[in-house]
């Protein structure tokens, strides 16, 4: 929809399935379990480096529904989370109604004071 | 060997109504960039649930965005999102929303600039026609107004 619109877009990936599936104008994948397709929590070296990779693929895709994928391997010595990603209990929780409010009424206090 | 997310993503909400996948096979749309990436003005949105401040949270099928103001750190910034585990993008939002390294990516040149504001909605949406129909003009909308040059999603 925004491509089409003219603005040219770029999407990060790490589902293969889905992307192939919806087929973006342009994607980059990255083997990464979900939750983490820019990279580790606090390794931003890590997360600068495939942002960059992910970022110069708008100008090498040249094909409209091209998947670059990028080398990044979450842990060489343990692959196991490809059995457990996404599968049991993955899901978490659905606060109750009340615990939401609450836990949003207290974020907005936080803030509202240094606003 | 990539995971096979479909079957899945089927398991996970099998007490839902069976989802219907979207799948294009047609040639995707295609706009050229115009420019080096190096001289963009890039827009960043992440569906990763993320909030700023005291925005409002997002409830179920929201196909509302929020806006992100590029100058954001981690304090200003929440997670608010029921479909992935989000433990670590509320350590570090750079896992699915890498507004730090864009700010560095802008400094050192490999961008032209970063746009302010960022984006961000809560990607659990399951009608696709409210994302077609509702959220992907209005962002379409509010890029053109803001004469953004390339457009970098990141899911979660």
């Amino acid at each position: 929809m925004v491509e089409a619109a003219g603005i040219p877009t770029l999407c990060m990936t790490s589902a293969l399935d889905i992307t192939r599936a919806v087929n973006p104008p342009r994607a980059v994948f990255v083997n990464f379990p979900l939750g983490h397709q820019t990279g580790k929590p606090h390794q931003p070296d890590l997360q600068r480096q495939i942002v960059r990779d992910a970022l110069r693929a708008f100008e090498t895709i040249r094909q409209p529904g091209t998947i670059v994928e990028l080398p990044y391997v979450w842990d060489p010595q343990d692959r196991t989370w490809e059995e457990t990603d996404y599968t049991g209990n993955f899901l978490p929780p659905r606060p109750e109604k009340e615990d939401a409010d609450r836990i949003e009424a207290e974020r907005r206090a936080r803030f509202a004071e240094i606003k | 060997m990539p995971v096979e997310y479909i079957p899945r993503t089927r398991e996970l909400y099998r007490d839902y109504a069976p989802y219907r996948w979207v799948v294009n096979t047609d040639t995707p749309p295609w706009t050229p960039l115009t420019r080096p990436i190096s001289q963009c003005r890039v827009a960043l949105i992440s569906s990763g649930g993320i909030l700023y401040r005291d925005q409002p949270r997002f409830h179920r099928e929201d196909a509302t965005y929020r806006e992100i103001p590029k100058d954001a750190v981690q304090a200003d910034l929440d997670v608010w999102h029921f479909g992935y585990r989000t433990a670590d993008a509320r350590a570090d939002h750079n896992c699915v929303f890498p507004l730090a390294r864009m700010r560095e990516l802008e400094a050192d040149g490999t961008i032209g600039e970063l746009a302010d504001p960022a984006y961000s909605f809560m990607g659990g949406i399951y009608s696709a026609r409210k994302v077609r129909d509702e959220l992907a003009p209005r962002l379409a909308d509010e890029l053109k107004r803001r004469r953004i040059d390339a457009f970098y999603l990141v899911p979660a």
